[in-house]
């Protein structure tokens, strides 16, 4: 089936040459990065983790919002997914890649990574991440690959494999719970250290992991005649409706208990986010633009969405998506993870900026997820076209 | 044949430490020498924290190193302070950057609200605030950075309570830093050994990419010498360093008499730095 991402239009060759260009850029980041150390990037000693950790926090979610697909499917028998489950498992897939390639990036020592598997740390929740991260991304190949040769084969796929599909399920929940657990188990930053990041991830990643598959269908319906139905669409809106707010709800829990109780570490990190925090008479605000444009953003896509015209239109209905997929972006990929950091455990203030190498760096690894599941979809596409004559 | 070797090198170690060093000293560090890299230790699992946290914590077994800093002499005479710090960067290829972002400390300077948190008050006095007190790693009880550490590369020894680091394993994922409550870590952003100032060839000096910080001079106990920064301050009574489990111990005698404070008690992280204020 490889073979089917060798032949395609020229629109295609030049996607994947556009791709490549910025994995070039992404790779010789990385050779300075890897030659100098991190001290190329933005981070330091007060907010030790920047980007690429936020970059993998809410990719988890991606990747973690196929499920979303592959449940109504196998579970509830829902068939109109039939056709898209497989995007949803191959995304995960892209996800996950993109996902372990940022920690690479973190990393201070990355060949010293095995580490991790030699010296075995029950206590340590990276431990259970590394576990639960590679295990989904194996589930998801050999479920997607698996179902596929059969569909290609036009047989019913083998049973023993409705295991590993069911198995993908809890898999899926588990690597974003614990993606929250790493920080929602740490004493003295009031930020994280609330019962509710879970739910709070797993609804942002129901709503803006479907949402970039709605994008993705919508796409290649335009460019590989590839129609999801009509049927399906909607129902995947629903969906990430209902998920996206119920992840703005989840915010407003957060406001809540921090405003409330008016407990002062509870605020700092919020006021930080929305409004800018004041110290020693000097106002830090460099991420309140990024949150009220995810505020915005977020309630204006699912006002879009919520409209009948995002269920005639494919315009509206993509560029709804596009925005949610934007705004949750912006609250995971960017605030949640930097936020923790400040003020820091002596009530310093430090602000973070990424540098253009890490940017590099950043960039590359989202081209490189995206040429993964640009050739997955070719796959799947082409096996779908092949069937269908 | 490694375990035996290493029971035989621990009581030939002992037995000469025992027949050279001060006996004050040796009573600190017990029968086996505190190496700062423990290479190969198994790492301590502290005991469980204590159900409301806080001050009523149960003493852990065996010895314990402790601290109590006196903030009062360290005021009275600021420079014994910068000495105390000099001695540990001097001591330990402390690397030290012109630049904030790269910082690498192991016991600072800070003002008092900064380094107690939960102490400071609206309306203490400008002196009480900007109070010069010192920070360092409190060798905690109950280690967050031990908890979230993936590889053990941080680890705590259960045969004096130290929080001790192993470079050679530490991946440099940050883990410990963000569990750390107190900012006791620093990471290594880049190759440090450029901007060592004296190269003390008795310590290693660090490469990029791992996480570093203060480890009770465990190499110095280990050869019967006191902490760098207790051995700057001698005879003033400034620090005082010992183990928390000795009831003779000059330390347990400051800590019965002397009202003392720890960072950030609520954490249940149970420091073993104490201050008098």
């Amino acid at each position: 089936m490889i073979e089917k991402t060798l032949k395609g239009k020229p629109a295609y060759w030049i996607w994947l040459a556009f791709l490549g260009m910025f994995m070039a850029i992404g790779a010789a980041c990385y050779v300075r990065q890897y030659n100098f150390g991190l001290g190329m990037t933005g981070m330091s000693r007060d907010v030790s983790w920047g980007l690429y950790i936020s970059q993998f926090t809410f990719l988890v979610g991606v990747a973690a919002g196929g499920v979303m697909l592959v449940l109504p499917y196998y579970i509830h028998n829902y068939k109109e997914f039939g056709r898209i489950t497989i995007l949803g498992e191959f995304l995960a897939i892209g996800a996950i890649v993109m996902c372990l390639l940022f920690i690479m990036a973190d990393l201070g020592q990355p060949m010293r990574a095995l580490n991790v598997v030699l010296h075995p740390t029950p206590n340590s929740m990276l431990f259970y991440d590394a576990i639960v991260l590679n295990g989904y991304l194996f589930l998801n190949v050999l479920c997607g690959w698996v179902i596929l040769t059969a569909e290609k084969k036009q047989v019913k796929p083998p049973k023993w494999i409705y295991f590993f599909v069911y198995l993908s399920i809890p898999f899926a929940i588990s690597i974003h719970t614990v993606t929250a657990m790493l920080y929602c188990g740490l004493p003295g930053r009031h930020f994280w250290l609330s019962a509710i990041i879970a739910p709070r991830f797993l609804a942002s990643a129901f709503a803006a992991g479907p949402a970039l598959i709605v994008v993705a269908c919508l796409v290649l319906k335009r460019v590989a005649g590839f129609d999801a139905g009509r049927k399906a669409m909607n129902k995947l809106i629903t969906i990430i409706i209902y998920a996206a707010l119920l992840n703005m709800f989840f915010v407003g829990l957060e406001f809540f208990v921090g405003y409330y109780s008016n407990i002062p570490g509870h605020k700092h990190s919020l006021e930080y986010l929305f409004f800018g925090l004041e110290h020693h008479g000097h106002v830090y605000n460099n991420l309140v633009p990024f949150m009220w444009a995810f505020v915005i953003l977020a309630f204006g896509s699912i006002a879009v969405l919520a409209t009948p015209a995002a269920k005639k239109n494919d315009f509206v209905l993509g560029m709804g998506c596009a925005a949610l997929f934007l705004a949750f972006w912006l609250d995971k990929g960017i605030g949640f993870v930097l936020a923790g950091f400040v003020p820091n455990g002596l009530h310093e203030i430090t602000e973070y900026i990424p540098t253009a190498n890490e940017l590099g760096i950043t960039i590359g690894v989202w081209a490189t997820g995206f040429m993964v599941v640009t050739l997955l979809y070719k796959i799947a596409i082409g096996v779908e076209h092949e069937v269908e004559g | 044949m490694d375990n035996k070797r290493r029971k035989f090198l621990k009581i030939a170690g002992a037995s000469v430490l025992a027949g050279i060093g001060a006996p004050a000293v040796i009573k600190l560090t017990a029968a086996t020498p505190a190496l700062a890299s423990g290479h190969g230790e198994a790492p301590a699992h502290a005991p469980a924290p204590d159900a409301h946290g806080g001050h009523a914590e149960e003493a852990p077994q065996g010895v314990r190193l402790g601290m109590v800093i006196d903030l009062r002499k360290m005021n009275e005479n600021p420079e014994m302070l910068d000495s105390a710090i000099a001695a540990c960067i001097a001591a330990h290829n402390i690397p030290e950057f012109p630049d904030k972002k790269n910082e690498v400390k192991w016991i600072w300077k800070a003002p008092f609200e900064n380094v107690f948190t939960d102490h400071s008050a609206s309306h203490s006095a400008a002196k009480v605030k900007n109070f010069p007190s010192v920070a360092l790693c409190n060798h905690c009880d109950d280690p967050p950075c031990v908890r979230a550490c993936p590889t053990q590369a941080t680890f705590r020894l259960e045969k004096n309570g130290i929080v001790a680091m192993d470079f050679h394993r530490c991946i440099g994922c940050r883990f410990c830093m963000a569990a750390c409550p107190y900012g006791a870590r620093s990471f290594n952003w880049q190759d440090p050994r450029p901007y060592i100032k004296k190269y003390n060839k008795e310590f290693p000096s660090r490469m990029k990419g791992v996480v570093e910080k203060c480890n009770f001079c465990g190499e110095r106990l280990a050869l019967g010498q006191e902490p760098a920064c207790v051995e700057a301050c001698k005879g003033t009574g400034a620090i005082v360093f010992g183990d928390l489990n000795d009831a003779k111990s000059e330390i347990r005698a400051v800590l019965d008499k002397e009202f003392t404070i720890q960072r950030k008690p609520t954490l249940g992280t149970k420091p073993s730095v104490f201050y008098i204020v």
